[in-house]
């Protein structure tokens, strides 16, 4: 284990400081070419650009193929791969807005690299009982994650902040998971999720300044599915992302169909004070926002707060079932 | 801010996870079909299709019971 240290700080770092570096750069440039988008909930209604996925991509692909030079593993060409097919998929989102079947089906195009270099082992692993063995269910299941994970990310991405810290909590999650479990390879392979995320949110954090756009947020939530199914981790990522698809889960239960979210009406609505609180529409979406804002109107800020502290608590939920994983009963 | 009925949920949802992974794994352990098909492979292949279809029953099951259980937590606050 100990000739893996030093790949997994090496990684880390570049991962971290690729994207810290770049983003600034990235944010002028897009500024330059007036890519840039309303703020609607911040005061004065500042232009941000967007989006950040191209800094994002650069920071995965240099990390991972530190990592290559050290391990030259299938399991890292598959995340490679996979990730930068979903970024293409956001790019085009970004700069053209498709239909909402548009990201689900292209992501899980996205997946079908997974199948074809073998990286994964069809077991679907469960806490405390053992393994649910069936090898044609589980193909259904790869093309199924990569889409419910990248829209998952997406749809979390509505405040400054929201998407890079939720992600920055869930994916270290993951990594401890997979260190527990001791699966160090595809752990070490994970640490660039996290740094990168972690870099990314020092830009986005309120007040942002610079958005993730379709491109960040889908690619991230490829890499975070494509790690679940290499780490044999999938339980375990779902837990930790919990509190994402629980408005994924709300969203649909309420619209009761796949549609982009730019179609729908606004579930919240800014107070003369740029508070957020929830609207009284009806026909307005239920959502994860729309819960915590319930308890009355909040500042982006505190929201963000709450989605955070509601990652911490799912991916602590994450550890404890990787500790569970271990047991059978 | 109060937000218990959220913190409330996602620990519901992972309660159910961890029961529906053991219903699941012990209700596909038990189905095997032996003696209706001469050829061993396709015997695989028909359990196979039998624990598929278990399997997915059990899921929308699973969103059944999550469904009722977020309109029972969350009634007062969708209302609202």
């Amino acid at each position: 284990m100990f000739d893996q240290v030093i790949p997994a700080i090496l990684v880390s770092i570049v991962a971290f400081f690729s994207v810290y570096v770049i983003t600034p750069f990235l944010i002028r440039t897009l500024k330059k070419r007036n890519l840039v988008v309303k703020d609607y909930h911040r005061e004065g209604g500042a232009m941000v650009p967007r989006p950040g996925g191209p800094s994002i991509l650069i920071g995965i692909i240099a990390s991972e193929f530190t990592l290559y030079a050290f391990f030259p593993t299938t399991a890292i060409i598959t995340i490679l791969v996979t990730t930068s097919l979903a970024f293409v998929v956001g790019i085009i989102d970004d700069r053209k807005v498709l239909g909402g079947w548009f990201k689900p089906l292209a992501l899980a195009i996205c997946a079908i690299p997974i199948i074809f270099l073998g990286a994964y082992d069809s077991n679907l692993a469960f806490p405390l009982f053992g393994s649910f063995k069936i090898p044609e269910l589980y193909l259904a299941l790869i093309i199924l994650i990569i889409p419910i994970t990248g829209n998952t990310i997406n749809s979390i991405d509505v405040l400054n902040g929201a998407a890079s810290g939720f992600m920055t909590i869930a994916s270290f999650a993951l990594t401890i998971s997979l260190f527990i479990m001791q699966h160090y390879e595809i752990a070490i392979a994970s640490l660039p999720l996290g740094f990168v995320s972690l870099a990314f949110y020092k830009y986005h954090k309120f007040p942002s300044r610079i958005f993730p756009g379709d491109s960040g947020a889908l690619t991230l939530g490829a890499m975070y599915g494509v790690i679940a199914i290499l780490g044999h981790v999938e339980i375990v990522a779902a837990i930790a992302l919990l509190p994402a698809v629980i408005n994924s889960f709300l969203f649909l239960s309420s619209v009761q169909r796949i549609v982009e979210h730019r179609q729908i009406k606004n579930p919240t609505a800014v107070t003369p004070d740029f508070k957020l609180m929830a609207t009284t529409d009806k026909d307005a979406p239920v959502t994860l926002l729309r819960l915590i804002l319930a308890a009355g109107p909040m500042t982006e800020k505190q929201i963000v707060s709450v989605i955070l502290k509601l990652a911490l608590f799912s991916a602590s939920l994450a550890i404890i079932t990787a500790f569970m994983m271990e047991i059978k009963i | 801010m109060k937000n218990y009925t959220i913190f409330s949920f996602i620990f519901v949802m992972w309660i159910l996870i961890i029961i529906g992974g053991g219903l699941l794994i012990i209700l596909t352990s038990i189905v095997s079909i032996d003696g209706y098909v001469t050829i061993g492979s396709l015997e695989l292949y028909y359990a196979s299709i039998v624990k598929a279809i278990i399997a997915i029953i059990l899921v929308i099951i699973w969103i059944y019971v999550l469904t009722k259980i977020k309109n029972w937590m969350f009634h007062k606050k969708i209302r609202n």
